[in-house]
């Protein structure tokens, strides 16, 4: 069996009182992608710092390809690569500057350097950019520039927090490219993201994060399976149908609805489709009005709602019924 | 390294070998050597020296200072001292007047090292250069390397001011050159402690809010500007251990003398004893930033 990329147990993190990671196991493969999904402040990049020697790990240990990243974290940063949130390239140099710098400092050769820089800058369609200062570019040329700085030592093992957040879609799917190509060069990769769907389209593997725990792991197929394929979202007409509602829904697919009390409307995860026609008919039967109905796919927020019984808007909301539920683990 | 590989056809250079994990853990070494420290050390001077020529207005003070404070005190401070004393007017208080100035500016560039620092610190580059395999002094020394060529231009120009008001160096070039030297020595040593400060303030404007505590005791309290005799004399007594007094007098000997008086022996010690404590505590500290 070969080393896993990353393997955690039980990292934790605190800021004070606040627990930021708290107990989380990740095992992460060779040669795969693998998503970190969660909302904002779920402590994925916390996780990611951690893994990456760029915060202390407080509890729990960490190892990449077998090294032990608290003890040996000289030797964990020559092994990965990291592009952060926030483009990590210094404003004031240019983009071949830049790519220069990194490479002296990773121990190449001032001409080697320069070589390195072309090829990354070339792979990266940022020959046009390569001489002007990186204020000058825009934000997906600096995410670029910011991943092909990760690949100057040519890591076994990458590390990506949010990479294609704030890009517009064009941008976002030449990203997805590019980690599929380091991925087919034979690269491990990790990210973070907020988007289902890109973790649908690149991850091999997810892991959902909510609280800075783990709340499951699976394929995609497998995540969105446990929330339904698509959504069927329902208006009420009154409250106080709600019950009755609930009955039918529960009878009809075998799942019990959400309620999603503001807008006085429930959702129903559905396997396929078709299942929606059969909702519908089963209401109307039992004469509950509707005011309106809409067929969704899934989003993060339904998987969040199913997964921690909070949705992704309001990670406070309903803080203690998410840490005494055990947490699911989809296979 | 096999990062060094360059495809001979440009179609196919996007496809660098991505290092086997197993060979990669392999060659991962614990520490950095030596030789590469320096290297990486250098390589971060590089990064400071294209960032001061982009942004000519860091100069300002190296310039501007020296210039404008050598002028001022030699007419206000010297047309009152030779008044008192009865000397021969302000040419007479400028062997005195301009080593002194040369540490202040000195120790006013030192500052800025640890100002720089902090705003850099914030800057997202840092979190790449915390993610590389380098040695942690680098990009706090790197800068600092850099800087000599501020302590080079103020104490220069300290010195170009002076002999245009009439200034007339008994030392002769080679004692300027040595007091230049010294300067620029202590000021680096000294910038130690300002970095440690940009390490552990919260925010550029707390570095220079706690810098001006420091260096305003350090060059005022000093025999930089008045003779210590005219002192009471617990402040006398304060002076005389400033390490800024001791660069002052040394420079002073050097410049004015021709001498190379235990004065700079003093000032060397001092410098020495400063990195000692404070590189590793600012190395230190900035581990525990990361």
């Amino acid at each position: 069996m070969t080393t896993p990329s990353v393997s955690a147990v039980g990292l934790v993190k605190t800021f004070g009182e606040f627990r930021a990671v708290d107990g989380i196991d990740l095992e992460v493969r060779q040669g795969e992608i693998f998503g970190v999904l969660g909302p904002n402040g779920a402590g994925k990049t916390t996780m990611l710092k951690m893994l990456a020697t760029l915060l202390p790990i407080d509890a729990g240990q960490a190892f990449i390809f077998g090294v032990d990243v608290a003890r040996e974290p000289h030797r964990v940063r020559q092994l990965v690569g990291v592009t952060g949130q926030y483009a990590s390239v210094d404003e004031d140099l240019t983009a071949t500057e830049n790519l220069w710098l990194f490479g002296r400092l990773l121990g190449l050769r001032s001409a080697d350097a320069r070589a390195t820089a072309r090829d990354l800058l070339a792979q990266f369609d940022l020959e046009e950019a390569a001489s002007k200062p990186i204020s000058q570019f825009s934000g997906g040329m600096r995410r670029r520039l910011d991943l092909a700085a990760s690949l100057i030592s040519r890591p076994p093992l990458i590390f990506l927090d949010e990479p294609t957040t704030g890009l517009d879609p064009r941008t976002r799917g030449q990203m997805w490219d590019t980690i599929r190509g380091l991925v087919a060069d034979g690269c491990t990769i990790m990210l973070t993201t907020q988007y289902l769907d890109e973790a649908d389209q690149l991850a091999d593997r997810i892991a959902v994060i909510d609280h800075g725990r783990k709340v499951a792991e699976g394929t995609p197929d497998e995540l969105k399976t446990s929330v339904g394929n698509s959504t069927l979202q329902v208006q009420l007409a009154g409250t106080a149908d709600q019950d009755l509602a609930w009955q039918v829904v529960r009878r009809v697919v075998g799942r019990e609805p959400i309620f999603t009390p503001e807008s006085g409307g429930l959702n129903v995860p559905l396997d396929t489709a078709d299942a929606a026609a059969d909702v519908l008919i089963g209401l109307r039967q039992a004469g509950v009005t509707i005011t309106s109905v809409s067929v969704a796919k899934p989003t993060l927020d339904e998987v969040f709602l199913t997964l921690t019984g909070h949705d992704t808007g309001d990670p406070y909301q309903s803080d203690e019924t998410v840490r005494d539920e055990p947490y699911l683990e989809v296979r | 390294m096999t990062t060094t590989t360059v495809s001979q056809q440009p179609k196919l250079s996007t496809r660098l070998p991505v290092a086997d994990p197993a060979t990669a853990v392999a060659r991962a070494r614990a520490h950095t050597s030596f030789g590469e420290t320096v290297s990486q050390t250098l390589s971060m001077a590089w990064r400071a020296l294209k960032k001061m020529r982009r942004n000519p207005e860091q100069f300002f003070d190296v310039t501007l200072q020296p210039l404008l404070f050598t002028a001022m005190f030699a007419y206000i401070f010297g047309g009152a001292i030779s008044h008192v004393s009865g000397s021969a007017g302000v040419k007479a208080y400028l062997p005195l007047l301009i080593p002194g100035i040369v540490a202040q500016t000195v120790l006013t560039t030192c500052m800025s090292t640890g100002v720089q620092l902090r705003e850099d610190l914030e800057k997202g580059v840092f979190d790449r250069f915390k993610s590389l395999p380098i040695a942690r002094i680098a990009p706090l020394a790197g800068p600092m390397i850099a800087d000599l060529v501020r302590y080079l231009i103020a104490a220069g120009l300290t010195f170009t001011t002076g002999v245009i008001i009439g200034y007339r160096p008994g030392g002769g070039a080679p004692g300027v050159l040595g007091s230049i030297a010294l300067a620029i020595f202590t000021g680096w040593a000294l910038a130690w402690i300002f970095t440690f400060i940009g390490t552990i303030a919260r925010n550029a404007r707390s570095v220079q809010g706690i810098s001006m505590l420091i260096l305003f005791p350090l060059t005022f309290l000093s025999n930089a500007f008045v003779p210590v005799s005219t002192l009471p004399s617990a402040l006398a007594d304060f002076v005389r251990v400033n390490p800024v007094s001791h660069l002052v007098s040394a420079a002073r000997d050097l410049a004015n003398n021709g001498v190379i008086s235990g004065e700079v022996g003093w000032t060397l010690l001092a410098g020495v004893a400063v990195i000692v404590v404070f590189a590793p505590l600012s190395v230190y500290s900035y581990k525990r930033h990361i």
